[in-house]
């Protein structure tokens, strides 16, 4: 079993290695969430929300922190598996000894990777220049961490099964970044939840992003703030408990769909 | 004892059958070559042997596992060299080596591996960076880490020049000097008479020869061509009797005959007539 660790460590080592060799991969994905905090933090800096003294940034920023969940794990894994379907790299894997948990163990730890340098940077940058009150209390910052891992787990779960319907790294990339996109609009990151209209309230309230995103409010605003959410509250149980559902669903369809060959090559 | 055993192995992809009912077996130690022109097949009989693709029928015992349900311990005992990969790229050629070295219970050296192959100089450049035949050596090396008794290499010489063709035979010759199995795919006949003990011609999935690279030879070793010229155009006689021939033409001539050549079949023409005819 000792050795199964070993594995599990320098595959994540590779993995993060090889995600810093890519600047693309920097720049793009590991900096898109800094870049529209400054450009949104910038554009409405003195914006407040309501007649409260909370900015329209540390709003944002919970949002932010949820888009950056998906960006780490759902839209890298959706992209990145079918590129190493395709390149190849899955073929000479599977065709080696090792354990297939090894790959995922290894994706997982480059999205985390992803996801802690992204809340880092936007929470330093945020903190200094757009003076975003960072949590209080311990308890805050452990509610942010569950968050985080449940939500890093359900949207990598997620990405793994997008990746087993993409045909080739070109189309889920054109496919899962506008998915991203339309679920940023209607789950309460660019525009305020509660002020969506209902029926796009209710087909977001379906899918994941919108939990993140509230529960994410829930440690970054005040406690008052849970008056001004659709449910009066930030709903932490419900959001685990769907994150959580949606988590084994996922893994489910994944253990039954994923495949480590092309489709025409099997 | 049979490293593989392979009985009326079939496979279609929808209409188009690529393997049909197709038998070999490779003995341990033995180089088997698969020879054939491309599309013959060559490559789905490799691959469903190493446990990538599925098979319609047929009975096949691989390290005597079917590959069909291939184990972790199984894949400890083969190196698989594939046709195409274009991955690792941002790795070093020792990062990639020392990572795949990891999965194996009984790994040669990473030095080891890629002094083998003759990649020392380029240990530590980027796979990415290397030529399309240091790419290749890399997969031999990653294909051999694991001490593997049975090794895969699908047309490994693929694009090469003449001179890297060379350099990768003695590569192959000195893993089979240690002993390793090798069942080796190519549409190259030169290769074959160079690497393999045996040569199986595989034409539209369908086995049409099963013998030596100097048996394939010998098959038609007896026909010889004349060929001379006559009315400036050449002519041709296939005959078991050359020196007949040639003294007919010479008693026709009244002397010297023009253009006067007497060819014997060659390996290569033997290849050719064998694919040509189950082509025609």
């Amino acid at each position: 079993m000792t050795n199964l660790f070993a594995l599990y460590y320098h595959r994540a080592r590779l993995e993060i290695r090889l995600l810093l060799r890519d600047r693309n991969a920097v720049v793009f994905s590991m900096l898109l969430p800094v870049f529209l905090l400054v450009i949104f933090g910038s554009v409405f800096n003195s914006t407040k929300l309501g007649n409260t003294n909370v900015t329209f940034a540390q709003y944002f920023v919970a949002g932010l922190l949820a888009s950056g969940l998906l960006y780490s794990s759902f839209q890298q894994l959706a992209i990145a598996i079918p590129e190493e379907r395709t390149n190849g790299t899955l073929k000479r894997l599977v065709g080696s000894p090792m354990p297939p948990s090894v790959y995922f163990v290894g994706k997982l730890a480059a999205s985390t990777f992803i996801y802690v340098f992204q809340a880092i940077a936007l929470l330093a940058i945020g903190h200094y220049s757009y003076h975003i009150q960072l949590p209080s209390t311990a308890t805050l910052w452990l509610d942010f961490l569950w968050i985080s891992a449940l939500g890093l787990v359900a949207s990598a779960l997620l990405g793994i099964t997008f990746s087993n319907f993409a045909k080739n790294a070109k189309s889920a990339s054109a496919l899962a970044t506008p998915i991203v996109l339309f679920f940023q609009f209607t789950s309460g990151v660019f525009f305020v939840y509660a002020n969506l209209p209902t029926w796009m309230q209710d087909i977001s309230a379906v899918f994941p992003l919108k939990w993140m995103a509230q529960a994410m409010r829930g440690v970054f605003l005040p406690k008052s703030f849970a008056y001004q959410e659709v449910a009066h509250s930030f709903e932490f149980p419900k959001a685990a408990v769907i994150l959580g559902a949606w988590s084994i669903g996922a893994a489910i369809l994944c253990r039954f769909t994923f495949h480590w060959l092309p489709k025409n090559e099997s | 004892m049979s490293a593989i055993e392979v009985r009326g192995l079939s496979r279609s992809y929808g209409d188009f059958v690529a393997v049909s009912d197709l038998d070999l077996s490779i003995e341990t130690g033995e180089c088997l070559s698969i020879l054939g022109p491309n599309g013959a097949g060559k490559t789905t009989v490799v691959e469903i042997l190493e446990g990538y693709r599925h098979r319609d029928a047929g009975e096949i015992r691989v390290l005597d596992v079917d590959p069909a349900h291939p184990t972790r311990s199984w894949r400890q005992r083969i190196g698989i060299v594939l046709q195409s990969a274009s991955d690792l790229g941002e790795l070093t050629v020792r990062e990639a080596t020392q990572h795949f070295a990891r999965f194996y219970s009984n790994p040669r050296t990473v030095d080891e591996a890629i002094d083998l192959v003759g990649l020392s100089e380029k240990s530590e450049s980027r796979v990415s960076r290397l030529s399309g035949g240091q790419r290749r050596r890399l997969d031999v090396a990653l294909g051999v880490i694991g001490r593997p008794e049975l090794l895969f290499l699908d047309e490994p010489t693929t694009g090469f020049d003449p001179e890297a063709r060379r350099v990768f035979w003695d590569l192959i010759r000195r893993l089979k000097d240690e002993g390793v199995t090798i069942l080796l795919t190519t549409h190259y006949l030169d290769e074959a008479d160079a690497l393999a003990d045996r040569v199986i011609v595989v034409t539209r999935g369908k086995k049409v020869a099963d013998t030596t690279p100097a048996g394939l030879g010998s098959r038609s070793e007896h026909v010889v061509r004349v060929r001379w010229k006559e009315n400036d155009v050449v002519q041709e006689r296939q005959t078991t009797e050359p020196t007949q021939v040639v003294q007919e033409l010479a008693t026709r001539f009244a002397g010297e005959i023009p253009g006067l050549e007497v060819v014997r079949t060659t390996l290569e023409q033997a290849y050719l007539e064998l694919v040509e005819s189950d082509q025609a």
